[in-house]
């Protein structure tokens, strides 16, 4: 299939401006509501710059195209990073940025198929995402599609037990048209996910499983190209995860020295602080 | 005896005493067993595939039990299209969902305990909440297995009911059940059926020959004056087996068969409640609690409708395990013993 990409992916934007413009946007949604998971949003948005500007096929202004790749959000309250990259896409319109959260939003905190353009699933209820991802690379594979399903999880939900039913399924059904992505930012609601429900070695667990893994630092853009590259590329009928270790609140240093937890405490007064942060860090 | 569900690390056990019990356990994945009725073998295999053959979207998905709910008939007709999803029920029902994403029609099964309380979160979140055409089959719903509460899904219907855009179907007999498949497929939202397997009788034609499943509509299979018995199930077989024998000593028994439980035919019940002068009668395979019982009391209720009213069902408890005709017996869902309740109740 002719590999599909938007005008904005043709342009030399490099993918650090990309991952900066999500982070920009997602701290300016956390602004409009004055809270939001903006420290998983600053964390993961280089992982989605990657994704949405190197990985995935799609066309902007038909999101329901059937060769597009299917990227699902697990993590139903990473919306806001994920309506982030959206906007970067072309697929979301950047003035809806300003109704993040408000009555009647197609930008809900928690993110749901029913209410954004491009949001594939509602997830939310955690450890849902890549059981459905299965269903939808059996589907492409009985239709001969060769799009990608890329779900996009949390090391939080390792813990579920119907992510390792999802796993066995992927492996056992030889679905290497599925592309799971481990956000693992090391947090969950009650603290540290290695001190909370440990998955570790969470390398050799997915290969137990029956899948292709590799672990990278999930802020480095190079290192995240190679691995998807890596996993799109690969030529056995494995399924595919790249564990992608990731710092909450990157690119806010002043967020990110602070003590981090699931929903990080930003004052009133700081979103413009971390927007002036991140204006003096503005790649090219 | 009634076995006490209640963790007591006192309990004193009695030995029984060998011969003294009666009954005899029927297989978890027996027939429900009708007595003068034909039986067909898996109408709903054979029905899915005649229907699959028609429709190229429908696909099958189990949990390890394609031939505990008739769907190794559809495995074999079309192995291309059947996926072994293992034990595991939350992938099993997100992976239809996911597949009903690229357009499928996913029929996946399992027994209605481990779909209505083990994967009900995926139903809820990854199907329902998306209106997505997945159909949920399931065998040994309400008392239909003498394997005890691991097995009895007599809660099921109360559990689904809750759900929004859910249509729920609990099938009298085999016609009901292949009638059913079309139906259920040419329905654009998520369905959740409860199944009779195996060797299924084939009840409603032998007293009502014109009868046909209609998804959404009660049917009054045989009218009467002194009672209205409005059922579900194979408890519409009992409720016709009892209504049958009442004649003979003059009581006229009215039979109100309800097999789409969700969303309720409130308008053929209103209409045959409404006529007055007769007791109206619930009979489900279920517990009293959020079945069709409650809904059709809420249905009379809200409008203004009043009639005497009782409903037979399963018990508020976790049932005892056993033999199956004993198990109706004591719970009151045998034939004999809805002739019990109603004669008692008049």
């Amino acid at each position: 299939m002719q590999h599909e990409r938007s005008a904005a992916t043709l342009s030399n934007t490099s993918l650090a401006r990309r991952a900066w413009e999500i982070r920009r946007k997602a701290v300016r949604m956390g602004e409009v509501q004055g809270q939001g998971y903006v420290g998983q949003a600053l964390g993961v948005a280089d992982v989605l710059a990657v994704s949405y500007f190197h990985a995935l096929n799609y066309r902007p202004a038909d999101p329901e195209w059937e060769g597009r790749d299917r990227f699902l959000l697990s993590i139903g309250h990473y919306a806001i990073a994920l309506y982030s990259a959206l906007i970067e896409a072309g697929i979301l319109p950047e003035a809806e940025l300003e109704t993040y959260g408000a009555d009647d939003s197609r930008l809900p905190m928690s993110g749901m198929a029913a209410y954004t353009p491009g949001m594939e699933i509602t997830g939310g209820s955690l450890g849902q995402g890549l059981g459905i991802g299965v269903g939808m690379a059996m589907g492409l594979k009985a239709k001969k599609n060769p799009a990608f399903v890329y779900n996009l999880m949390s090391d939080g939900e390792l813990g579920e037990g119907s992510t390792w039913e999802a796993a066995m399924a992927a492996a056992h059904h030889k679905l290497s048209n599925l592309i799971c992505i481990v956000d693992f930012n090391d947090q969950q609601a009650d603290g540290k996910s290695t001190e909370t429900l440990s998955a570790e070695p969470v390398h050799d667990k997915w290969a137990a499983f029956g899948w292709h893994v590799q672990r990278v630092d999930g802020n480095d853009i190079d290192a995240l190209v190679a691995a998807f590259d890596t996993a799109r590329n690969l030529a056995d009928d494995r399924p595919r995860a790249i564990v992608c270790d990731t710092v909450m609140c990157k690119g806010v240093p002043f967020l990110e020295a602070r003590e981090i937890t699931h929903f990080v405490r930003v004052e009133a007064d700081e979103w413009q602080k971390a927007l002036s942060v991140l204006d003096e860090t503005k790649p090219e | 005896m009634t076995i006490q569900h209640r963790y007591d690390p006192h309990r004193k056990w009695e030995p029984r005493q060998p011969g003294t019990g009666g009954g005899k356990t029927s297989a978890m994945i027996a027939s429900l067993a009708a007595e003068g009725y034909d039986a067909v073998p898996a109408p709903f295999g054979h029905a899915l595939v005649e229907e699959a053959k028609k429709n190229d979207r429908i696909v099958g998905l189990t949990a390890d039990l394609a031939k505990y709910t008739d769907l190794h008939v559809f495995a074999k007709a079309f192995p291309d299209r059947f996926y072994q999803m293992g034990m595991a029920e939350q992938v099993m029902v997100s992976a239809a969902a996911g597949m009903a994403r690229e357009g499928f029609i996913p029929f996946a099964t399992t027994y209605a305990v481990f779909a209505s309380r083990r994967a009900y979160d995926f139903i809820a979140m990854a199907i329902a909440e998306e209106y997505l055409p997945v159909k949920i089959v399931c065998a040994l719903p309400g008392l239909t297995t003498g394997y005890g509460p691991s097995h009895q899904a007599t809660e099921d219907l109360a559990i689904f009911r809750g759900l929004p855009n859910l249509t729920i179907v609990d099938p009298c007999d085999a016609i009901d059940v292949a009638e059913a498949v079309p139906a259920i497929t040419a329905h654009p939202g998520p369905v959740y059926m409860r199944l009779l397997r195996g060797n299924v009788p084939s009840v409603i034609h032998k007293h009502c020959p014109d009868y046909r499943f209609e998804l959404g509509k009660a049917k009054l299979l045989r009218d009467g004056t002194d009672a209205l018995i409005i059922s579900s199930g194979f408890m519409t077989m009992r409720a016709l087996d009892a209504a049958v024998a009442m004649e003979k000593d003059g009581t006229s028994v009215a039979v109100l068969h309800c097999p789409t439980i969700k969303p309720l035919d409130t308008r053929t019940i209103l209409a045959e409640a409404g006529k007055g002068g007769r007791l109206i009668v619930t009979a489900e395979n279920h517990t009293v609690v959020g079945g069709l019982g409650e809904a059709v009391a809420s249905t009379l209720l809200t409008n203004g409708v009043t009639p005497q009213f009782r409903m037979i069902g399963l018990p508020d408890q976790f049932l005892d395990a056993g033999a199956l005709p004993s198990l109706h017996d004591r719970y009151g869902i045998s034939t004999e013993a809805i002739i019990r309740q109603v004669r008692g109740w008049l």
